[in-house]
């Protein structure tokens, strides 16, 4: 070994404390997930539930409770493993956790009737592996997540963290780093999605010697939180990510874009910084390697017009956030005028991988000629949401189908949202495309069953694009508010002859005269669903109703007498009072006063409260 | 409502009125360089709650800026506000999955209930209520949150219990 390669590993060996590991492989622990969705679900109390059995019977030596990262299955909140057996307990309530501690942690055995059921077969499935939702996946990014404690840096390095890092240092050829993830064909989602080594390589050109590592984890788009998620589940691979490519671009500072409403990623990864600074990861002269590099957060919130590289390097320079006419690229001037490399959190939390284990095998992890993994939020009208990580080139409907179990019980799907709402809105039968030729700008993929209207559904999409609009150029400050305007009038049953033609008229225009990804993409969702749903644009504007029974003005609610009990707990809550009717007979509504809020059909423990789609009496679905 | 309530989870301050003055601590602690404004109004805002016309005056003065130029920014970033807020922040997701679950319904609920919509504080400046595109926990959906705590799978029952509870305290 070389002389600078034992400076550097004798520097790195003084970083890690061993002692101070708290999730560790192959001992007694109970790990509780602590992300942001199983914490909205209780994991909190849960997590408290577990320490205070543990210290009434004495065993708080023997187990330790570790908080962990995201999981993935956030539909099965708070979920609770237990090691190193690996039992996985879904839906964790604090009751249940006496039962878990007396017979997993003392008897060993798994309590049965608290495992996750298998969604066909009913079975109980024991180990978390076996659990269909991760059965389908790949976790290359987010290997660690889940399986760490993300508020220590020793747990991250005990797995390996910062040694792609440690590794690059010794070899000491910054280029060699470029190549791989060039090689590797690693892309990010942020702006034009691409390559983020021919970016890296981009920045190094020109004559500029300070430079930017800009990593953004905003996610602007509803329905994504696949960044926040690797921030939250492991700070570090995101931070060593960075570092490498301060140390492929000679970059010696970098800033993080989190949301200000995400409290736990920033958290964490403040922590993680304050970590890395205390033991020399960042800051001058790290490792004695000569790099000097430091990252600062950057917190806003949610911007959808972020999604646009130069909009979003005006408002970390504290401007209002307005894209900019290109070239020159961010890679040339970006911010503060400096070349600058820009790539979402889940890029840079592949870096390390890319680096350790080469580029072709990040590659070959996709199918086909994809190459490397993807990260998806899935949400909406599915059995099995959370976070995924699939193989590159993976069909839309083995995501939605295999891992997220498909649409709940009763229900059709009829439609997957992707990339939010400057993405597209695909019909269940074309789900047989490739995930990342269709989703390249965002994590998000919302599931919708048969009680969505797409009418409305491009109204709301449409709408946050309208309003969040930087207003710069005139065809989406235009095109987006009279695009919406037709929108409102149709699901408010005044659509009229001629507003599909419109609709798809201002779209096109939109989409071709505006500078960014917004104006550029806004009108995705209106093009796409009169393109795949024209029938129900055509049943709101000729037919005057709302066939999946959403479009309040355009459905009626009414009881069923034979479904009816009369059990009076409609009228009781009825906001408006128009239900009557006697206990124990059926109940009838009075439509010209009903509001349509909803209200009975939510309380009604018959189901008797039908919704008709428009005038005719053909019964929407969702409404048995 | 209760003075106890009100003083645990109270968000607005004295408003720089009174005697200490929060708004020069974080202007004497700040660079005074442009990239720092959102920053800085940012902690204005959490400590003032709102952004009055004295403070973007200040903060100009402080960065050397415009206070249109100041203005224009705090305007552009929908978290900025610029009249005091209501004592409790109540938020309403409207991101795509709450859209498809039923958040609509929730508006609709706390509009009926409050008679305000989002963007809008309640009279007695009790409720501000605001909507959201997305909080990023779409398992939950629909999902409200009060005062930042998350209440997820709300449906308009639990909400009107929610808001029932809160005005009997």
């Amino acid at each position: 070994m070389s002389e600078r390669a034992d400076r550097i590993e004798a520097a790195f060996a003084h970083v890690f404390h061993p002692s101070m590991v708290s999730a560790r492989e192959g001992e007694q622990e109970v790990r509780v997930c602590a992300a942001t969705t199983c914490a909205g679900s209780g994991a909190g109390a849960v997590r408290d539930a577990f320490r205070d059995e543990l210290t009434r019977r004495g065993l708080q030596q023997e187990w330790r409770v570790v908080e962990t990262g995201c999981r993935g299955s956030c539909d099965q909140g708070p979920i609770v493993s237990v090691e190193p057996a690996g039992v996985f307990y879904p839906r964790v309530s604090p009751a249940s956790v006496p039962r878990i501690v007396a017979e997993t942690l003392v008897g060993g055995r798994p309590v049965e009737d608290l495992l996750y059921r298998h969604p066909d077969t009913g079975r109980p499935v024991a180990r978390a592996a076996d659990v269909p939702f991760l059965l389908g996946q790949r976790r290359l990014v987010l290997a660690l997540a889940g399986r760490i404690d993300p508020a220590s840096i020793d747990d991250a390095i005990a797995h390996e963290r910062y040694r792609a890092f440690v590794e690059a240092l010794i070899a000491d050829e910054p280029d060699d780093v470029i190549d791989a993830v060039e090689e590797s064909g690693l892309r990010t989602r942020v702006g034009d999605p691409g390559s983020v080594g021919s970016r890296w390589r981009r920045a190094l050109d020109g004559t500029h010697d300070e430079r930017f590592v800009v990593c953004t984890a905003d996610e602007g788009d509803p329905g994504a939180f696949a960044d926040r998620t690797v921030l939250e589940s492991d700070p570090h691979a995101v931070i060593e990510g960075m570092l490498l490519a301060a140390f492929a671009i000679g970059a010696r500072h970098g800033v993080v874009r989190v949301r200000r409403d995400h409290a736990a990623a920033g958290e964490r990864l403040r922590g993680a910084l304050v970590e890395c600074r205390e033991r020399g990861l960042l800051g001058r002269d790290i490792l004695g390697a000569g790099l000097s590099f430091d990252i600062e957060i950057d917190a806003a919130e949610r911007m959808l017009v972020c999604a646009d590289e130069t909009a979003l390097i005006a408002s970390l320079e504290g401007r209002r956030a307005v894209p900019r006419i290109r070239p020159p690229a961010p890679t040339e001037a970006g911010f503060r005028g400096r070349p600058t490399v820009v790539s979402d959190a889940v890029a840079y939390a592949a870096v390390p991988w890319i680096v350790r284990n080469g580029a072709a095998a990040y590659a070959a992890a996709g199918l086909h000629e994809h190459t490397g993994t993807r990260v998806f939020s899935l949400s909406g009208q599915v059995r099995n949401g959370g976070v995924v990580e699939v193989p590159a080139g993976t069909s839309l409907r083995r995501v939605v189908e295999d891992i997220g179990g498909g649409a709940r019980p009763g229900r059709r799907l009829k439609a997957v949202q992707i990339g939010g709402p400057l993405g597209v809105c695909l019909p269940a039968t074309a789900l047989e495309a490739p995930i990342d030729d269709l989703a390249a700008g965002s994590s998000s993929l919302v599931v919708l069953d048969d009680r969505t209207c797409m009418v409305d559904l491009a109204r709301h999409l449409l709408s946050i694009s309208q309003r969040e609009g930087c207003g710069t150029c005139v065809p989406c400050r235009l095109g987006t508010k009279r695009s919406l305007e037709i929108l409102e009038r149709i699901v408010d049953g005044r659509g009229r002859d001629g507003d599909m033609e419109l609709l798809a008229e201002l779209g096109t225009y939109c989409s071709q005269g505006t500078l960014c990804v917004l104006g550029g993409n806004a009108s995705n969702p209106v093009l796409g669903t009169l393109r795949d749903f024209a029938d129900e644009y055509e049943a709101h504007i000729t037919e005057r109703r709302c066939p999946a029974g959403v479009c309040r003005a355009l459905i009626t609610y009414s009881i069923d007498p034979e479904a009816c009990t009369g059990c009076t707990l409609c009228a009781q809550r009825c906001p408006a009072a128009v239900i009557s009717g006697r206990e124990g007979q059926p109940h009838v509504i009075d439509v010209s006063g009903c509001t349509k809020c909803d209200i009975c059909r939510q309380v009604c423990p018959d189901g008797a409260v039908r919704v008709r789609s428009g005038v005719s009496q053909a019964v929407a679905p969702g409404t048995a | 409502m209760t003075a106890a309530v009100a003083s645990t989870t109270c968000r607005c301050r004295s408003g720089g009125q009174t005697g200490d003055d929060p708004l020069s601590a974080i202007l004497a602690t700040c660079s005074g360089e442009r990239p720092e404004l959102v920053a800085v109004l940012q902690q204005a805002q959490d400590a003032l709650g709102y952004l009055s016309a004295e403070t973007i005056r200040r903060i100009a003065r402080r960065l050397r800026l415009s206070e249109s130029d100041v203005f224009g920014v705090a305007t552009f970033y929908a978290e900025f506000r610029f009249s005091p807020p209501g004592r409790h922040r109540l938020r309403v997701c409207l991101g795509t999955a709450c859209h498809v679950k039923g958040g609509v319904q929730m508006m609709q609920t706390i509009e009926r209930r409050l008679g305000v919509g989002a963007g809008e504080t309640t009279p007695d400046g009790e409720y501000e209520v605001e909507r959201v595109a997305c909080l990023g926990c779409c398992a939950l959906a629909p999902v409200i949150t009060l005062d930042d705590q998350i209440h997820g799978q709300m449906n308009v029952i639990e909400l009107q219990s929610l808001l029932d509870a809160r005005t009997d305290d």
